[in-house]
This record gives C-alpha cells, sequence and structure tokens, in this order.
C-alpha cells in the first residue's frame, strides 16, 4: 500500500499557511526538512517533564533524561544498521561529524606525502576540512572528476587511489545535483588499497535504505535536521575499531575518565568523543523522528519522491528554457536547474512570490559550479509531504517565469 | 527639477498602485532595470563591484558641472530594477544633496518585504557605495 500522503501532511503543522497570499509550497528539504508533531511534542515533553543533565545525575529526572538519549542512540544504530550503539556519536551536524574525522583521524594518520581523495560534486563541509588537514600534514587532496550528467568517473577514480590514500571522503547522494554515487564500489575499491572511507550521507540518509555493515563504510556523517528532526543536531558513525584508534575530539567533562593534574584518561566510545553537555532536548526528539521515518518506510518514501521527481521532470522537460543541471541516472529527489537568460536568485525569488521556496546559489558547491560552469542553480528538491499538485505548481510558475525571456 | 523628496514621493506613489500583490512588485522592479543606460563593458571590472551574496552590482560614477552622475549594472534582473531607482533618485544631485538623502521610500514601500533580506542587504551597500562616491566628489570640490 502506498503512503497516504494528505494524513502525512497533517502532521506537519507548518506546511499549513500561506506565504505573500499563497499557500505554501515547501520545496527547500535538502537544505532543512519540516519537523512533525511528534518531533515538537517531544522537546516539549522533555522540557516540561525531564530536563536535568544526563548520564551522573543521581536523581530520577536525571535517569529518565539519561534513558531517552540513549534510546536515540540505540534507535540511530538501528536506523544505519550498524553493529552497536557505541558507534553513533551526536554531533552539531554532518559538517561536526566531518570535521571530528578530520581533526582526529586526519591529526593521527595522515602525514606528509599521504593522499586523501573527495569527489567534484563535494559540498564544502567535504572540502575545506580536507584542505586544512593536508596543508597542515603536507599531504595531498585529489579530486575525482564527473561527466556532464554529474556522474562521478569511476575509471578515473581507481587511477587515483594509490598505496598513499589514507581517506577517501565521498558523498552519498549530492546536495546541488541529487546524483547518487555507486559508493559500495568506491569503498570496495578504496579498501583494496588499504584506504579508509568517509561517506557524507547528509542528503541519502533520508532517503534511501542505508545498511553501514553491507556498505562497510568506516565513517558516515548526517544531520538530523534533514531527517525531520531537530536542528543543530548530527551523527558520526565510525567503526569501533577505527573510533577506539582515533584521539578525542574536544577536552572536558564527558569524555574523560580519570583526571588529575599530571595526567587524563579518556572514557570509552562515544563518550570520548561527547565533550560537555550535549543537546540532550534535540537528541531525545530525533528519536521521534527516526520513528516517524522508520514508520512509514523508507522503501515508501523513496517510491513516493522517486515518483515526484519522474512528474516534475515530465512538466519541465517541455518548457522553453528550461535547463535541467544533473542529469544522472541515480538521482534522490533533487531538481536543479537554470532558465536560458535569467539568473537564478530572480527565479527563485518570483518562485517565492508565488508561494514556492526553493534554494538558489552555489548550494555550498563552489568548483562543482565551476565544473559547469554556472554561477549557481535553482533547486527545489522534495520530501515525503509533497504532493504531485504542488510539483504542477512548479512547474506552472517555471513556465510563466521562463517565458519572460524565451519567447 | 524635481527634488529627492518629489522622486520619491511618485516612486511610492507607483508602487501603492501596485498593492500588496508581491508578485506584480516584483515583475515591476524587474522591468524598471530596463531603464538603465547601457553600462560600458571596460568598467566591468573587479574593482568596481558591489559584492552580494548571489548577486554582483558594477557602479561608476563621474561629475558633470559639480553634478554626480552614477551608472551602473547587475547580473540580476530584480538587483537591476533597485540600482535603477537609486539612480532615479540621486543621479545628476550636488554631492551635499546626495550625502543629505533620507532615502525613506524604500522603507515606505516595504521594500525589505518584497526583497527579503540577502537583497536588502545589498541594497544598504550600494546606496553606502553611491554616498561614497558622493563624498569624494564633495571633498574634491572643496579642495
Amino acid at each position: 500500500m502506498s503512503l497516504n500522503i494528505d494524513q502525512i501532511r497533517g502532521l506537519f503543522p507548518v506546511l499549513h499557511q500561506e506565504v505573500h497570499g499563497k499557500p505554501l509550497i515547501y520545496f527547500d528539504n535538502a537544505a532543512t526538512t519540516q519537523k512533525p508533531k511528534a518531533v515538537l511534542k517531544s522537546l516539549q515533553d522533555y522540557y516540561e517533564k525531564d530536563n536535568s543533565n544526563i548520564h551522573r545525575g543521581a536523581h530520577a529526572l536525571a535517569d529518565r533524561a539519561t534513558r531517552y538519549y540513549e534510546e536515540t542512540r540505540e534507535a540511530a544504530k538501528d536506523f544505519i544498521g550498524a553493529r552497536e550503539a557505541a558507534e553513533i556519536i551526536f554531533t552539531k551536524g554532518t559538517t561536526e561529524s566531518i570535521n571530528l574525522v578530520a581533526q582526529t583521524f586526519g591529526r593521527k594518520f595522515i602525514g606528509k606525502g599521504d593522499e586523501i581523495i573527495i569527489s567534484t560534486m563535494e559540498h564544502h563541509s567535504n572540502i575545506v576540512p580536507w584542505q586544512m588537514v593536508c596543508e597542515e600534514k603536507g599531504a595531498t587532496l585529489k579530486v575525482i572528476p564527473i561527466n556532464e550528467a554529474g556522474e562521478i568517473l569511476f575509471e578515473e577514480f581507481e587511477k587515483l587511489l594509490t598505496p598513499n590514500t589514507k581517506l577517501v571522503s565521498i558523498v552519498h547522494a549530492s546536495n546541488a545535483l541529487g546524483t547518487i554515487n555507486p559508493v559500495k564500489k568506491i569503498i570496495d575499491a578504496a579498501h583494496a588499497v588499504g584506504s579508509k572511507v568517509l561517506l557524507d550521507g547528509a542528503q541519502s540518509t533520508s532517503h534511501l535504505d542505508i545498511d553501514v555493515l553491507d556498505l562497510n563504510c568506516d565513517f558516515l556523517a548526517f544531520s538530523a535536521h534533514k531527517l525531520y528532526g531537530p536542528t543543530g543536531l548530527g551523527v558520526l558513525y565510525g567503526k569501533r575499531e577505527v573510533l577506539e584508534e582515533m584521539p578525542p575530539f574536544l577536552g572536558g567533562g564527558e569524555m574523560i575518565k580519570e583526571v588529575t593534574f599530571e595526567k587524563t584518561t579518556y572514557n570509552e566510545i562515544p563518550f570520548k568523543f561527547e565533550a560537555g553537555t550535549p543537546n540532550i532536548a534535540d537528541v531525545i526528539a530525533f528519536k521521534a523522528a527516526l520513528d516517524f521515518i522508520q514508520g512509514l518506510s523508507k522503501t515508501k518514501i523513496r517510491a513516493h519522491e522517486d515518483g515526484l521527481l519522474a512528474h516534475a521532470n515530465e512538466l519541465m522537460k517541455n518548457i522553453k528554457g528550461f535547463i535541467p543541471v544533473g542529469i544522472a541516472n541515480e538521482k534522490v529527489s533533487v531538481l536543479s536547474f537554470n532558465i536560458n537568460g535569467m539568473h537564478p536568485f530572480d527565479v527563485g525569488q518570483m518562485l517565492d512570490a508565488k508561494g514556492i521556496a526553493v534554494r538558489t546559489g552555489h548550494h555550498c558547491t563552489q568548483p562543482l559550479m565551476k565544473r559547469f560552469g554556472i554561477e549557481g542553480t535553482v533547486r527545489a528538491s522534495f520530501a515525503v509531504y509533497n504532493t504531485k499538485s504542488e510539483i504542477e505548481r512548479l512547474a506552472e510558475g517555471v513556465a510563466q517565469i521562463a517565458r519572460l525571456k524565451n519567447k | 527639477m524635481s527634488t529627492i523628496k518629489e522622486v520619491q514621493d511618485e516612486i511610492i506613489s507607483e508602487f501603492e498602485i501596485l498593492g500588496d500583490d508581491k508578485e506584480s512588485t516584483i515583475f515591476y522592479i524587474m522591468e524598471l532595470g530596463g531603464n538603465l543606460k547601457p553600462f560600458p563593458e571596460s568598467e566591468r571590472t573587479e574593482e568596481n563591484i558591489i559584492k552580494g551574496c548571489q548577486s554582483k552590482v558594477w557602479l561608476i560614477a563621474d561629475e558633470k558641472d559639480g553634478k554626480v552622475q552614477f551608472q551602473a549594472d547587475s547580473n540580476t534582473d530584480i538587483t537591476k530594477g533597485l540600482i535603477s531607482l537609486l539612480i532615479r533618485v540621486l543621479d545628476n544631485r550636488r554631492p551635499e544633496e546626495i550625502l543629505r538623502a533620507d532615502l525613506d521610500f524604500i522603507q515606505k514601500i516595504g521594500m525589505g518585504g518584497i526583497i527579503g533580506s540577502q537583497r536588502s542587504n545589498g541594497l544598504a551597500a550600494m546606496i553606502k557605495q553611491m554616498k561614497l562616491y558622493a563624498m569624494a566628489f564633495q571633498t574634491k570640490q572643496n579642495a
């Protein structure tokens, strides 16, 4: 049975409003998704009933908060198919997850002459942390090229791999194009030369079934707020054996076993990487988001979103002046495009006037935009609560705007 | 020639006719961009750019008979419209008039709500640059 989208929309209060006098159509889901009532209720319940600091309190509230906090870790473990909850580290978001690996794994295991491989379609947050490591260590950053459709050239990737490759850090699904990369093949090839692999799962985790054991990635970074969860929260998954070898990230409370002025011994994973009071409320509420997704099933979510993307492609292809950017065979529900003769920012603002929220610009992927010789794109990205009639309103809007310069 | 206040009042009444409909207001702003004089290609340099996050504006100024002459262009149509409004108000005026000008039409037509925060910041940067040019010409005239 397919999903009842009307019923799902009823769970998202924010969708039911007008902007500029028009019913809101929210197509900026790759930037952040909206939150279902269960997440909002969980946040409020926590502050109304359970607020306290976790792990060391000798009282009932602290016990409850700790239990709920650790239940989310358990749920996140199940969500990505990890072996154990200790392999789930809570961070501020994908960006911090990647920086954590760069500053700990990178500092310890990457040295002069070593190589890190990324791809042309990385988000700046999967470029800059590695440039910082390379600069500090005298290592080299190599970049996998892509074709015109926005797909990685796998043979070129294989040529980049050498015994000096210490890490391949690659996006699972591109935020700017929607391309789903052949990560399993990439991981196997990287492991064959002894390299570790980090997957940037910021865009993939909300659309695709993720099984880190099957993928065999060493790290997976993702954000709660793109998964119908709260902002300011992310996850870093790492294999136990790799995490245990890594030095701590931030120093402080929680991450220690014993502190003397002479020497500090560090706590076990995951606590070694969670210094200070964490984002307790949002972690707890994140479980409601994960339950929401699991309750619908990723397979059904993806089928619905694929249907939306196919409908959009079908309606847009006949619009004069419509230029799709990123036409990979395997895509998540991201439609990136330009209109001939128009700046994406203008197109975005005109769509906004029609009540349609999209993103415009370089999407924090400037090297990718340069690869395509463009300044930016208009990006409409779809989530489970979007409908075919919303896609039709987008297509009508785009057609009307395109006519201004493409008679 | 009308005063800065008179030109601003004209603009305010034009926008009043458009009413609350954001879409037609934006189309109108884009149309206004067509009023800009062609921008000299040789002046399309890094130096003459006022850089916003997503749009670029090229602005140059000259002096003729003690009055400041502005020329501008942008890579986005909405921004072109905005700069054409500023030029309509401030072009061909003495530096001290430009420096004194209180551009309250922007607030009165609710421009912030129409163009959003990113472009509003860009608009403020354009006004600042125009006043800086005026200040430079004033200094030169007083020297």
